[in-house]
């Protein structure tokens, strides 16, 4: 009876484990993109979640959109937010070096989530689920129905941004400009636009990472750091800018984060993440599935 | 079919380029050479859009094209084969060469020919093709550099310093390669302080001194003059030094 119940205690942390890890690795996959394309960590990726999140409990709430409906509508918006960030702020200093525009995103998370407090108030917004119907049970343990969207997005988004910056001219024409600028704009790759594009498609993966995970476990105004922190692990135990590490770290997190709640405390859940990524950067600063080669091959 | 006249570059208040005017002829090659810091990568740069002159114009193909993004440059027909070659270390060579095409990306089968020609050119990248390139050797690196900017299929091909860090026996290689890009007919200026092997492969050259054009003439012409043996091939002043 023990043993059964043990078992079904794992599985159900599992269970929980992957799907917050899979929100983690699209938080990784958003600093990914856009440091493939620029070398800038984007401390503002975490707001971009709580946007999405917020952005659909609005359309939701206050224009009766229906789910996946909202659903496009907040990516859309928190797209929009990314290409102002991008074309607005980032764009004007883009002069001052790498350094300087990483804490010029930190200044954008503290306003974005100012914002977002000003607007929305401190309270937390939930969803309705994508679809309804109650938990599966799988084992002795509840699979709600939303997971399984949250996986079945994750991994769309996964397979879409693969084939975009292994197989087009675009996506690689971005990794171009991460590489080498000035040689980017000598083979006639519009640098701008790529920087661009970067900001757009990480607040959007951001955004799609929010909505979905908002009917689970609702969202506020000042979620994104914490998001954004988590996300930021992933990204470097998985190595920088590996689009395949970010969602094998991920899920380590979450399942980590998962089984310490369960058998620890869930006080320590979120030392977790912290602790993970200093064992990281201690041990294995190019990640666990960085290339050393082409960690070298870049400049710092 | 470029026509560079009294050009002025500043890098803030230095004054790189000192009024620079030249020309290159459709199917000619055309050698610059001066010595380290004469402005020979600034003229470079100030015709493919990366610094924008002061004063001065400068026409391809009957256009002002100074001013313009070097995007908008490459898409008007010239190449950069830049100095230290900046070839994109992160990625394969195979997309190296695609990206050379970038201009070109929606004729996908031409890029296709394209590379094809380029591999056949240089068998060794073939072979190299899916490793990345900040793992080829200098010479290949420089094959690379030049196979790029062919892809873009250019009117004008620039290349500066491409014997630049390169051991004796491969800067051999290089050369024989721009002397056949010459023989195919293509239009090439060709940036270097090997003045030697460079007017010896040129149809005219330039001598570039801090900033201003000091002598010209037909490549043979200048390998004989006195200035240029004395300053730069190292002769009648008890030199040793021959690149
Ligand atoms: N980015 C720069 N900022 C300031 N001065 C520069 C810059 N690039 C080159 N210079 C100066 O301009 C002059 C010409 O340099 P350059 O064109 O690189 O010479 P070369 O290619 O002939 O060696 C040199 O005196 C150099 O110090
Ligand atoms: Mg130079």
């Amino acid at each position: 009876m023990t043993e059964h119940t043990l078992a079904m205690d794992i599985l159900q942390y599992t269970i929980s484990g992957l799907t917050v890890g899979v929100i983690y690795a699209m938080v990784a996959l958003g600093y990914n993109i856009i440091y493939n394309v620029t070398e800038i960590i984007n401390f503002a990726q975490g707001e971009f979640v709580m946007l999405g999140g917020l952005f659909a409990a609005f359309f939701v709430g206050t224009f009766g959109m229906p789910i996946h409906f909202a659903f496009f509508s907040a990516v859309f918006t928190t797209a929009c937010v990314g290409l102002i960030m991008e074309r607005f702020v980032i764009r004007r200093a883009r002069n001052t070096g790498v350094l300087s525009l990483i804490i010029i995103t930190i200044a954008i998370s503290i306003m974005l989530k100012g914002s977002a407090m000003l607007w929305w108030g401190k309270d937390p917004y939930s969803l309705p689920p994508f679809s309804s119907g109650g938990p599966i049970m799988i084992g002795g343990a509840a699979l709600q129905p939303q997971a399984l969207w949250i996986f079945g997005v994750s991994a769309l988004v996964v397979l879409l941004l693969t084939l975009f910056f292994r197989r087009s001219v675009y996506g690689k024409a971005m990794l171009a400009c991460a590489d080498n600028p000035g040689a980017a704009r000598m083979v006639g790759i519009p640098v701008r636009q790529m920087v661009l594009l970067s900001f757009i498609l990480s607040a959007a993966i951001g955004a799609a990472a929010g909505v979905v995970i908002t009917p689970i476990s609702m969202m506020e105004y000042d979620r994104g750091a914490m998001l954004g922190l988590k996300g930021f692990g992933a990204a470097v135990l998985g190595g920088l800018g590996q689009f395949f590490g970010a969602l094998v770290a991920g899920a380590i997190l979450g399942l980590a984060e998962s089984f310490c709640a369960g058998y620890l405390s869930s006080g320590y859940k979120d030392a977790v993440a912290l602790v993970l990524l200093l064992l990281a950067l201690f041990f294995k600063p190019e990640g666990i599935f960085g290339s050393g080669e082409a960690a070298k091959l870049k400049k710092f | 079919m470029l026509k560079v006249k009294s050009v002025h570059t500043y890098y803030g208040n230095i004054h790189a380029l000192k009024g620079v005017s030249l020309h290159v002829r459709p199917g000619e090659t055309v050698a610059l050479i001066g010595a380290n810091g004469a402005g020979k990568s600034t003229i470079v740069n100030t015709i493919c859009g990366q610094i924008k002159p002061l004063k001065g114009r400068i026409e391809f193909q009957g256009q002002p094209i100074e001013g313009l993004a070097p995007e908008e440059i490459v898409r008007r027909g010239i190449a950069l084969v830049p100095e230290g070659r900046q070839i994109f270390a992160t990625l394969t060579v195979e997309s190296n060469l695609e990206m050379g095409g970038f201009v070109h990306r929606n004729n996908h089968r031409q890029v296709r020919e394209d590379m094809t020609r380029m591999y056949d050119r240089f068998p060794i990248l073939r072979q190299r093709s899916r490793q990345l390139a900040g793992t080829l050797s200098g010479g290949e690196q420089q094959m690379l550099a030049i196979s790029r900017a062919l892809m873009s299929r250019p009117q004008l091909l620039v290349l500066d310093e491409p014997s630049m860090g390169l051991a004796p026996l491969i800067v051999r290689e290089i050369f024989s390669i721009i002397e056949e890009l010459r023989r195919e007919g293509r239009t090439i200026l060709l940036i270097e302080q090997n003045a030697r092997a460079a007017l010896q492969i040129a149809d005219r050259g330039y001598v570039l001194e801090t900033g201003k054009v000091v002598l010209q003439g037909e490549g043979n012409t200048l390998l004989e003059h006195r200035e240029v043996q004395r300053a730069y091939l190292g002769k009648g002043a008890g030199q040793i030094v021959d690149a």
